[in-house]
């Protein structure tokens, strides 16, 4: 998923399409081997997602006993149930989850374009450091943070609240970073010399020249850290006491592990599990004509 | 433009105040509070419903209000109330496992409550009070639900395939052994190296003290003669083929005791909610057995889970230890609490009132061909070992699942797999600052 984030929009600009040697009208033999190995991996993407898909159908009764990939005839009851589960608990999952990575990756990505521009735009003392240390942070997994974040939080009185799972996750180093590299390439330093020329102030120039040259890249940054924080599982659950603050992939551990009297919900937590990832889906096919702008947002010909 | 970003700034600002606010009394509470109007206390636990029993108490007692926070159970509900408890911010009341008392205990998480809640221990069975004592005169919890061991066994192929229940080990191996000759495609149960509950169980019935302290000295002898016995003993079984070497909780393990493939189970009380979701095309085709015996004639069990209610320092230090205790009897004690903790949240009671009698009178829709289910159950938990555990049963825990794991797969010797538990318990009990004699 990543990768084709990343690589669509400079890739397409830069480099040239590599000259296909053509003798004659010779017809293109089919290269077997890549097909096989591309085909290869595309089932071994798809497999689990169908499961998912096939098993959200399926009741309880049909979930261990049927044919793996036969479609089953609960999935409306499943619905039903995961709905009505303590007072429609899930969706409440649904909302928290759909707050904190919206609001987290908003910011996060107005973070980003702030800080990658200044990084990338001006010379000032310590730039380079600041990059630095910047670049460390992304070589660091933020699990290993979670505990030391988690200790800071209720130093501060904010753990277990909202606050203790947004505010951790709108500095992130990779989209700084991401930012920088992007505000570097597509924002010409002629534009920019060109608008204070013009009497643009800094704020103004940002505004209204660098950030409409920068959307496809934030764009890209929002899309990360929606997905980053919309999977994440150990900072809230380690932040989070309250159930009714939990996202949704806190909560649905919560119905799998539920004390050795109570089978876990295997039928809940497959439908939930297929209805999390709705949002994200829909989320990429509605964002994805924002990575187009690019090839229309140059001002320079370079 | 300058002037609508100072404005965001500062609208930012104003939430995370305003929000800092909110969250703050939401926790641990302060005195002063505590002082005017209600005591408010929270209470993790994981058991569904837990929060329709606490309606029940919050009606009765306006002066004490709880509030029940539903979390993931397991062993890393225990990894998160330490460290919640390490910041400040553990909850008033929780649900712990047994198991896990001594290292809650041990990191300074769960009161003493003797005082509050000592007069309760005539409700309770000796074995079972002696886990939330940890063998001291403290009392750091009060119990909640237990789960003795037991056998459950498919009535309809055992008559099929002419086999006697087993009231002996030695009569559950010959039992395995001429199943396995009669439908070599079946087996009578399956030794599961995912489940070092159930292991844990057997060896308690077996006689086995993994864990033993003196003043702060601990011993542990999970490598002891009795837990050898029984490693030795399911290592016989496996080696032959004579009971599946398959994990339990699985999709392939359900599908086993749906079909018929597996025709036995040892498990614990509780076993007919894992059936009625894992096996429901056998209901009314099982039936309960008292575990096995190592000797003829006696009526010993161990116990697989179980969970108790503990107050934290962190009430007590709140000035809400008192209130909390008083919760906590009052839950698992108070027979209009046992009702609700009985019907709604589907547990076998630790009380042994509430063991007989009205409560559990019907069996379990999906038991109903033993209406005296619940009777026997009570008869097979008079014989409940009392287990001793100690403050790292989570790396016994895991020691045992990578151990036991490749031996079972491997069909090789439990003794060696037993040894390497024992040494990963010790190294870590020394590593952690214990004294291990």
């Amino acid at each position: 998923m990543s990768a084709t984030i990343t690589s669509t929009p400079r890739a397409s600009r830069h480099r040239p399409a590599p000259a296909l040697p053509r003798k004659g009208a010779a017809p293109r033999r089919t290269a077997w081997t890549p097909t096989l190995l591309l085909l290869l991996g595309a089932v071994y993407c798809l497999v689990p997602v169908i499961w998912v898909v096939t098993a959200a159908t399926k009741s309880r009764q049909e979930l261990f006993t049927t044919f793996t990939y036969a479609p089953g005839t609960g999935f409306w009851d499943n619905l039903a149930e995961l709905s009505s589960y303590r007072g429609g608990v899930y969706w409440q999952w649904m909302a928290n989850s759909a707050l904190y990575a919206g609001a987290g990756a908003l910011m996060s990505a107005a973070v980003s374009g702030v800080t990658g521009y200044a990084l990338a735009k001006y010379r000032f003392r310590g730039r380079s450091t600041v990059f630095n240390v910047l670049l460390a942070g992304v070589l660091m997994p933020p699990i290993t943070l979670a505990v030391p974040q988690y200790l800071l939080m209720s130093k501060a009185g904010l753990a277990d609240s909202y606050w203790s799972v947004l505010l951790p996750s709108i500095l992130s180093p990779y989209g700084i970073y991401l930012a920088r590299i992007y505000a570097e390439a597509a924002i010409p330093d002629e534009v920019v010399e060109a608008a204070r020329v013009d009497g643009a102030r800094e704020w103004r120039l940002f505004r209204s020249v660098a950030l409409p040259m920068m959307v496809p890249g934030l764009v890209t940054v929002f899309l990360f850290q929606f997905v980053a924080i919309w999977n994440n599982f150990l900072l809230p659950y380690i932040m989070l006491g309250d159930d009714h603050k939990f996202p949704v992939t806190v909560g649905l551990y919560s119905l799998l592990q539920q004390g050795a009297n109570e089978p876990a919900m295997y039928t809940l937590v497959i439908t939930g599990a297929l209805l999390s990832i709705l949002p994200l889906i829909a989320l990429f096919l509605g964002m994805q004509r924002y990575w187009r702008v690019d090839l229309l947002s140059g001002a320079v010909k370079s | 433009m300058h002037r609508r970003l100072a404005l965001a700034a500062a609208a930012a600002l104003c939430g995370t105040l305003v929000l800092s606010a909110c969250s703050s009394d939401g926790g641990s509470g302060d005195s002063a509070k505590a002082a005017s109007g209600p005591v408010k206390l929270t209470f993790w636990a994981w058991a569904p419903n837990m929060d329709k029993v606490a309606e029940v108490w919050n009606k009765a007692h306006p002066e004490i209000q709880v509030s029940v926070l539903k979390q993931a159970g397991g062993d890393d509900l225990v990894t998160k109330t330490i460290t919640a408890a390490k910041a400040g911010n553990a909850p008033d009341l929780m649900q712990a496992e047994y198991q896990a008392l001594p290292t809650l205990v041990s990191n300074d998480v769960l009161a003493d409550v003797s005082k509050q809640v000592g007069g309760a221990k005539s409700q309770f069975a000796d074995g079972v009070w002696k886990q939330v004592t940890l063998g001291s005169d403290a009392v750091y919890a009060v119990p909640e639900d237990t789960a003795p061991l037991a056998f459950y066994y498919r009535q309809d192929l055992f008559e099929q395939y002419g086999l006697k229940v087993p009231t002996t080990w030695d009569e559950f191996a010959a039992t395995a052994r001429a199943l396995k000759q009669k439908a070599p495609d079946k087996s009578l149960t399956t030794f599961s190296a995912n489940d070092p509950g159930l292991f844990a169980g057997l060896a308690q019935q077996a006689g086995a003290k993994w864990w033993t302290a003196s003043g702060d000295n601990w011993k542990v002898a999970i490598d002891d003669p009795a837990t050898k016995k029984v490693a030795g003993f399911w290592s016989g079984l496996v080696k032959d083929g004579a009971v599946d070497n398959q994990p339990m909780y699985t999709p392939a393990w359900s599908k086993a005791l749906n079909d018929g493939t597996q025709i036995g189970w040892v498990s614990a009380v509780w076993a007919p909610g894992v059936l009625t979701s894992s096996a429901p095309d056998t209901k009314g085709k099982w039936a309960m057995a008292p575990l096995p015996q190592w000797e003829s004639g006696a009526s010993v069990t161990g116990s697989w889970g179980g969970s108790a209610t503990g107050v934290t320092t962190g009430a007590v230090k709140a000035g809400h230890g008192d209130a909390a205790a008083k919760f906590a009897t009052w839950l698992n004690t108070d027979p209009e609490a046992l009702a609700a903790l009985v019907q709604q949240v589907n547990v076998y009671p630790a009380a042994t009132s509430a063991q007989t009698g009205g409560l559990l009178s019907a069996a379990p829709e999906f038991f109903s061909n033993q209406p005296d289910f619940y009777p026997k159950a009570a008869e097979i938990a008079k014989g409940t070992a009392s287990a001793a555990w100690g403050p790292n049963v989570n790396v016994a825990y895991s020691a045992f699942k990578d151990a036991f794991g490749k031996a079972a797969q491997d069909k090789g010797d439990f003794g060696a797999a037993l040894s390497t538990m024992q040494q990963a318990t010790v190294e870590d009990l020394k590593k952690n600052g214990f004294q291990v004699g």
